[in-house]
This record gives C-alpha cells, structure tokens and sequence, in this order.
C-alpha cells in the first residue's frame, strides 16, 4: 500500500497534562479522501495540528510524502496545504496579495497564472482585489481554500471545512475536492458530519478522547454507524403497536410510529418499503414518513458507551 | 542546505506593506514630533543655551532624539509584525510553512529594521531644516543606525511573541525605552549629572547606544565608541539568542 502519509506510535500530551492524542497509528493512502471524524476536543485539531506543523509531537512520528515532519520538516511541510478551522485572515490585504503572499511563503517562485486559476476555480477572481475584510464569511473561507492551494500542495488538509457555510458553498467545495483528487491530491477533512463524510470520503477514521476507534472504507462504516430513525404519522390513532414482524414504537398519543434502521442505501430504503407494505396489509392508513438520519454525536454517544 | 528566499521575499514586502498601509501612523508620526522637539529644544531654548562639548545645543540633541525615534518605532514595528498575525490566528500559515528561523526572522526583523533606517534617514533629513549639523563618520553613522535599528526589531520580535495583549505592546516602548532614552544622555552629557548619577547612569544601555551614534557626528562622546559598539553587539547577540530559545521550545508560537 502506498502510504503518503504515515503515522506511527503518536503521542501528544499538553502542558497542563491533558493527553490529545495517544498512541496513534494512521496511515491516509495516496490519492485518497480521509474523513477524519470525531466529537469536539477527541484530538482531530491536535492530529492536523501535529503534522502541519502547529504542533510540537510529544512523541511518535509522522511520516509525510516521504519525509520525517521533524527532521525533514521543510521538505514534508513544502507538500501540505491546511485550510484552518477558524476564519483567520489578514482583514486589511486584498486577496490576490494574500494569496500570492501564501505562495512565496511555502518557498514556490511567483506564478500569477496558477494564482488566477486557483482565484478561477474558487468563484474569486471577481473579488481579487478587494480587501478581505470586506468579504462576507464563506468567501473568507474560500480566501483560506487558495491560501492553501497556492503552493501546489500534494497533500491538503480541511479542518471543518463546511462549519458555518451555506448550502451553495458546501457544492462548491465537493466539487473543487472532487477535482482536486482526480489532480491526484491527497485530501484529509475532519466534520461532525456523518453526511459530508459519505458524500466525499473514500475511508473513515473515527477517533475520540485522543484514540483512533476505527479505520474503514465508508460503505463498511455506514453498513456499522449509519442509522435512520423513520418516523410515520398515522391517519387514525392506534391503541397497540401493529402486528407485523418489524418491531415499531409506537407514541403515548398513538398518532406516530417510530422505528430505527441500521446500514445505507438499498438496505435501508427496503428496510422502511417493507414496514410500509405490512402496514398497508393490516389496512393502518398514515398520512406522512419521514426518516431521518441519526447524528454523527448520537452514534458516538452509542459508540463509546458499548466500549466503556 | 538551501534558504527559501521565496519566503524572506513574501515576508518582507507583506510587511513593508503593512507600513505603506499606515504610512501616516509608521513615517510620518514619528518624523512630525521629532521636528517639534528640534524646534523646541534645538532652534527656541537651544539657542539661548552654551555649547555642550564644543557642539551647539540644538546639533549636540540630533542623535539622540534620532534614535529615540529609531528605538521606539523599531520596537513597536517588529512587535506588531508578529503580535498581529498571533492575535488574528494567521500565524499558523507561518507555523505550517517550511521557513526556518533565520528566514523568519529576516523577513520580519528585517522588514521593521528597513523601516527604521528610513524612518531615521528622513529625520536626519528633517533635522537639518532646523539645526545645522555635520557627521565626521558618516560610515560609522550608518553601521550604527542600522545595528541598532536591527537590534531594537529583533528585541520588539521578540517582545511581540511575549506579549499577551496589545497594552503590553504599547507599554514597553512608552514606559521602558522613551524614559531610558530621555535618561540616556538624549537631551544632556552624562557629564552634567551630579557624580554618584554618572555612575548609575552606565547600568542604563541606552546610554551606549547614544553615545556611539553621537561619537560618529561630532568625533566626541561620553563613553568610548568601542566600548559603545561593543555593548551595541552584546544586546543584539542576546536578542539573537532568545529568540533562537523561543523557536527551538515552541514558546507562545507553538503547542
């Protein structure tokens, strides 16, 4: 397997004593997309914070396109570009010398051609000279997407890359890692959100309280975390849950039944077609379904607890 | 090992940018209350004033108040140039980026360092509208002005990754170096001093660095010029050292 990045026996404990990360073991394929999940504070930030460079490893290391992040740190960091979680940025430049500004920082040669294109393929040439300040949030966050992608990075990471944006830019930016990865980039995002996740990533780590809990492909993670709680509102009440062979729950006012579904896709959608038909053989009319699927907070709420 | 001057370069001129930005704040603040000063002290009082070792009033204070202007601004440049980029978050681009130290450090420092020697140049500049001066060692002057300029940028680097608010930013150069420097031999000779005063006024550094500026306009000073350059390099040394300790333990920058 061709590992481009390579994390081996990883430690970081903080000063005040807390452990971010312990003992992790990690390796992200060439030309893949990682979807690093876990709840707030189980370490992702601390983990793209090591090998980025923003933060000193306390033991461990970290192998990047090839070279120690350590002791060859200038010729791994060369190949990574980060997209921070928070929207920080120099308010008072305008874009184009931000971003230019990225690029002579990672040690490349000006290259106004390749900056356009990113500025292109971002929706920002239009904005190109307008100071930064002036730019609303999502397109501060796109600013951050080509700060990163100005030095022609082979392996970019996103730390919550979809947090506080809107439904238009969440597009844009699956399309733009889409692209990204048939260039052949590496991409590694961290999310809360189980759908992001499916909708992106090629393989799934979950990590919680500093620990790796699981590394899967992502059909084989949905088929194991992914629930749908569907929920059908009767037409007339009923006193007892119906008799069919899907166990269902039914409301202390008897107008809904509610019942869970674990797995994706074909399965699930037979799942709830079957409940629907037997309904309608014992003749119970409903007026509405719903499903929704379960968050990423409650399958580690579920997750954890079956550990501990 | 190769240098990544892409990133000197970017460091630079992002931040002599920044001063191009707020050139009335950076230039033209300080240049407007220095010529007050000369007009002041140097053409009203200074004229009514005997010379003091052989200069006139208003010449013998040129240096000093030049590099009263050198040390302040070097300081709050430098401490701006990276206390900004900590307060905002944008450091971490630095922190990720493959630049060492001393690239680092030459974008920044020598970005508020490059500033100074302008700012000082134009001073000099300026002075001369109100005072007639003249610079017997004019190559001393200028190795001088920028050691210190460099050693003053370095030291607010240094104090702009310490401090934890913008008040301790703007403390240091209010409270610290303009009182050091007014003590310093600014607007007197040492030797004016009541005797026991001449003697504590040695512990104060900015005595050293005044009076080597002014040994290199008149040819005279009171402490000997090697003695004043040597302490010039021993502070920029020790500058240097720190914020090598800073880099190589994270402090403040790194987790």
């Amino acid at each position: 397997m061709d590992s481009v990045i390579s994390i081996r026996q990883l430690d970081k404990t903080y000063k005040s004593g807390h452990k971010a990360l312990k003992s992790i073991d990690l390796d992200i394929r060439r030309g893949e997309i990682f979807a690093l999940l876990g709840p707030n504070g189980a370490g992702k930030t601390t983990l793209i914070g090591v090998v980025c460079g923003l933060v000193k490893l306390t033991s461990g290391t970290v192998i990047a396109d090839g070279h120690d992040i350590t002791k060859d740190y200038r010729a791994a960091r060369a190949k990574i570009g980060l997209v921070p979680q928070e929207l920080a940025t120099d308010m008072f430049e305008t874009v184009w010398a931000t971003v230019s500004f990225s690029r002579g920082l990672f040690g490349m040669a000006p290259n106004p051609a390749h900056i356009e294109k990113v500025l292109k393929d971002l929706s920002l040439w239009d904005k190109k000279d307008n100071k930064i300040a002036t730019l609303s949030g999502g397109m501060k966050r796109r600013v951050l997407i080509a700060k990163a992608l100005s030095h022609e990075p082979k392996i970019l990471f996103l730390d919550e890359p979809t947090a506080g944006v809107d439904v238009e830019l969440r597009r844009d930016m699956w399309k733009m890692i889409g692209r990204l990865r048939e260039q052949g980039v590496t991409i590694i995002l961290t999310t809360h959100y189980i759908e992001e996740a499916e909708e992106m990533a090629d393989r799934i780590g979950v990590i919680n309280k500093g620990e790796i809990m699981l590394v899967e492909e992502k059909h084989a993670l949905m088929k194991k975390l992914g629930q749908t709680r569907v929920t059908i509102g009767l037409k007339s009440k009923l006193d007892a849950p119906p008799d069919i062979p899907q166990a269902l729950d039914l409301s202390e006012d008897g107008e809904t039944l509610t019942f869970t579904l674990t797995g994706e896709g074909d399965a699930e959608d037979a799942g709830v077609a079957d409940v629907l038909k037997a309904l309608m053989e014992k003749q119970i009319d409903f007026k509405s379904v719903s499903t929704k699927r379960s968050s990423l907070e409650d399958i580690f709420v579920d997750l954890v607890e079956k550990k501990s | 090992m190769t240098i990544n001057l892409h990133a000197v370069r970017a460091i630079y001129f992002f931040e002599l940018h920044r001063t191009w930005r707020t050139l009335f704040q950076s230039i033209a603040a300080p240049v407007i209350s220095t010529s007050l000063y000369f007009i002041v002290f140097g053409s009203a009082i200074g004229s009514k004033m005997t010379l003091v070792d052989g200069v006139s009033y208003g010449a013998f204070i040129v240096p000093g108040l030049t590099l009263l202007s050198i040390l302040t601004e070097s300081t709050s440049n430098a401490s701006f140039g990276i206390y900004l980029p900590r307060f905002t978050g944008t450091i971490y681009e630095l922190l990720s980026a493959p630049v060492s130290v001393v690239e680092a450090l030459l974008g920044y420092v020598g970005a508020a360092a490059t500033k100074s020697v302008i700012l000082g140049t134009i001073i000099l500049i300026t002075a001369r509208l109100f005072v007639p001066y003249e610079v017997v060692h004019p190559i001393w002057a200028a190795i001088f002005l920028v050691m210190i300029a460099l050693t003053f940028s370095l030291f607010g680097f240094i104090l702009g990754v310490w401090a934890d608010g913008f008040e301790k930013l703007q403390v240091v150069p209010l409270l610290i170096i303009t009182p050091l420097t007014f003590l310093g031999g600014t607007f007197y000779s040492i030797k004016m001093l009541p005797e026991f005063w001449q003697h504590v006024t040695l512990f104060n550094p900015i005595v050293y660095l005044i009076n080597g500026f002014r040994w290199t306009f008149y040819g005279k000073a009171d402490v000997n010029v090697m003695v004043s350059f040597g302490m010039t390099l021993v502070f920029m040394t020790a500058c240097v050292a720190l914020i090598a300790w800073i880099f190589k333990t994270g402090y403040r920058l790194r987790n």
